[in-house]
């Protein structure tokens, strides 16, 4: 695991934004379908560098994503951008349908992932997506959570022969990792190693994550953390590997405790190894706006309500 | 790309009407012996469909996946049984197959998928096709491709906000190698276009938003075919040929009645394709009998 000292923030969509441009230098065969938000998603450094390649569809997302599925079957690698809000249900059946049945290489990049869009409020805060996306058979489904993953990500995606949905974030996020990084899809990255419980986060989450075991440990507690950046396909031997280990599991993700991140782990585990497991999230409530820091803490999603989460789910210990 | 003439078969025209009455004969056997399936629909587009696959489209069976080739999309995709008829009667596959229609294990499934051989786009939900031909011929465009995409819709799709969205961008994008044809047979599952949902003005629709409008009877093959001719020359913009049609056609207790969008009486249906079965045996030429199964 290569970590780095935190030095400067950013967004996963700025990083997302950039990577394209690259990928677009190499490859020619990308093209990117955005829907009216190009300075938001970053799409709009693709289509300065490729103007013959960049499609900006006006705000119809629906016709966006079979637009990108048409060009995947003609040979083309479509990144489809918008938010996660109308990228994994406004044109969810048409995902569904043009994208994953057929197993087109379309890959969605979905920005403003749960309360990153803060301020926005519900509308644009996408609490769902995950568990909707996870349901879909074909799909890969990933968030990174800082810039160096998520540049990783981005070029995974590619390579995927099959629909990914890539998750980002509006606001900034701290470098963790350096551009060494070694991403792999389907491969959870220990944060930490630790004995006494597993915590499990994504995306943002992953952060908070960092702080509450950081505080743990300064309890006696250690932490074994991991930083699962694919729901889909999940770690399970990851997760199987440190919940043994631990016998108890926290996860942490910026979105419903129902469908997400929480419930996958929950199915590993109660399939293959029933552990004490609290799930940390949105309890099955749409937010509200305010800051980012303000709604983690209003929903029990920031690293103080880790602590106790963790504190709780150990002394369920048998 | 006129397939060989056959003997006893004076001109193009007739010729096209022959593997059209052979595409409907086959739809009805298959959804007969699935005992489910849309038949209204797909009698109505019959003449369409023929022209594009036995004249119009330049595809070639043997290279399926040929980059240059002309692309189809059904986005009426209910009506996959008619599609399957003339991609097997092309050659994609063995007329044989036509029996495994909805079995599981074929890949003649119950609205088209690009597993099947020949199909070039999933589609059975509607509002979707026009937007993958957006996609394609962009992509057609940047690859120095002179490939043309075909969407055959139906009216009950105009009642999808997609599809709107689609035809905004084909004329957006300029996009003239994606030629639809509106299958306009006015009715829909629930009753007629008018009934169900009001579909104003069609032709102004469509124009407004930079599209070159063709209006024909969609039975008519010379039209059918002339129109086809005038979107292939036709620049700068997508073309849309109306075509007015009668759901059910070819087959008397179907033509006009609503109720036949999905099979309705396979008792009725089941007599009425022996009856077709006997009536092409006798053909004079030999065109229909060779082809019976």
């Amino acid at each position: 695991m290569t970590t780095a000292a935190p030095k400067r923030e950013l967004p996963t969509r700025h990083a997302y934004g950039e990577t394209l441009v690259e990928l677009g230098r190499e490859d020619d065969r990308i093209v990117v379908l955005e829907a009216d938000i190009s300075k938001s998603t970053q799409t709009y450094r693709f289509a300065e560098a490729f103007p013959d390649r960049f499609f900006n569809v006006g705000v119809a997302e629906q016709n966006m994503m079979c637009m990108a599925a048409g060009a995947a079957i003609c040979g083309r690698i479509p990144f489809v951008s918008t938010y996660a809000v109308f990228g994994s249900m406004r044109a969810c059946e048409q995902m569904r349908t043009s994208v994953a049945y057929p197993k087109l290489n379309v890959n969605i990049a979905v920005s403003h992932a749960g309360l990153t869009a803060y301020d926005d409020g519900v509308t644009h805060q996408a609490v769902e997506d995950l568990g909707i996306v996870r349901s879909i058979p074909n799909m890969t489904v990933l968030q990174p959570c800082d810039a160096p993953s998520t540049r990783k990500a981005v070029r995974a995606a590619v390579e995927i022969d099959g629909p990914v949905y890539l998750r980002l974030t509006r606001i900034a996020m701290p470098i963790l990792y350096d551009d060494n990084v070694d991403f792999q899809i389907g491969k959870a990255i220990r944060l930490r190693t630790g004995g006494d419980v597993t915590i499990v986060a994504v995306g943002d989450m992953v952060f908070q994550a960092r702080e509450a075991a950081e505080r743990l440990a300064a309890q006696g507690i250690e932490v074994d953390l991991l930083d699962m950046h694919t729901i889909k396909p999940l770690d399970v031997d990851a997760l199987l590997d440190s919940a043994t280990k631990t016998g108890a599991v926290v996860t942490a993700e910026d979105h419903n405790v129902l469908g997400g991140l929480g419930s996958a782990v929950a199915e590993a585990l109660g399939e293959h190894c029933p552990t004490p497991l609290l799930r940390v999230g949105l309890q099955d409530t749409f937010a509200q706006s305010g800051s980012y820091g303000d709604l983690l803490r209003h929903y029990g999603m920031d690293a103080s309500h880790l602590v106790e989460a963790a504190q709780r789910v150990m002394r369920r210990k048998q | 790309m006129t397939t060989v003439s056959q003997p006893g078969i004076k001109d193009t025209t007739q010729e096209l009407a022959r593997w059209a009455r052979l595409l409907r004969y086959d739809t009805l056997r298959m959804i007969s012996n699935a005992a489910s399936g849309h038949p209204g629909g797909c009698m109505s587009m019959a003449e369409i469909l023929t022209c594009l696959y036995f004249h119009e489209m330049k595809v070639d069976p043997q290279q399926p996946d040929w980059l240059d080739r002309d692309r189809f999309i059904l986005s009426k995709g209910h009506c996959a049984p008619i599609l399957y008829a003339a991609l097997a009667r092309k050659g994609y596959f063995p007329v044989d197959e036509l029996r495994n229609l909805r079995k599981i294990g074929s890949f003649l499934h119950g609205h088209p998928d690009i597993s099947t051989p020949g199909v070039d786009m999933t589609s059975g939900c509607l509002g979707q096709g026009l937007s993958a031909a957006v996609g394609m011929a962009m992509a057609g465009r940047i690859d120095r491709r002179d490939y043309r995409a075909f969407v055959v819709i139906g009216d009950g799709e105009m009642n999808e906000g997609q599809l709107w969205e689609s035809a905004a961008s084909a004329s957006h994008f300029r996009l003239d190698r994606i030629i639809v044809v509106l299958d306009f047979n006015a009715l829909q599952f629930d009753g007629t276009v008018h009934e169900v949902s009001n579909p104003g003005d069609v032709r102004g629709r469509w124009k407004s938003l930079g599209w070159n409008v063709l209006e024909i009877d969609g039975h008519d093959i010379p039209q059918i075919l002339d129109a086809l001719r005038q979107a292939d020359e036709c620049r700068g913009r997508p073309t849309i040929v109306v075509a007015h049609t009668i759901k059910g056609k070819g087959v008397p207790f179907m033509e006009g009645d609503y109720l036949w969008h999905s099979l309705m009486d396979n008792d009725l249906l089941t007599s009425f394709v022996k009856e077709m079965h006997d009536e092409l045996q006798r053909d004079p030429d030999g065109f229909d009998a060779d082809r019976l199964w």
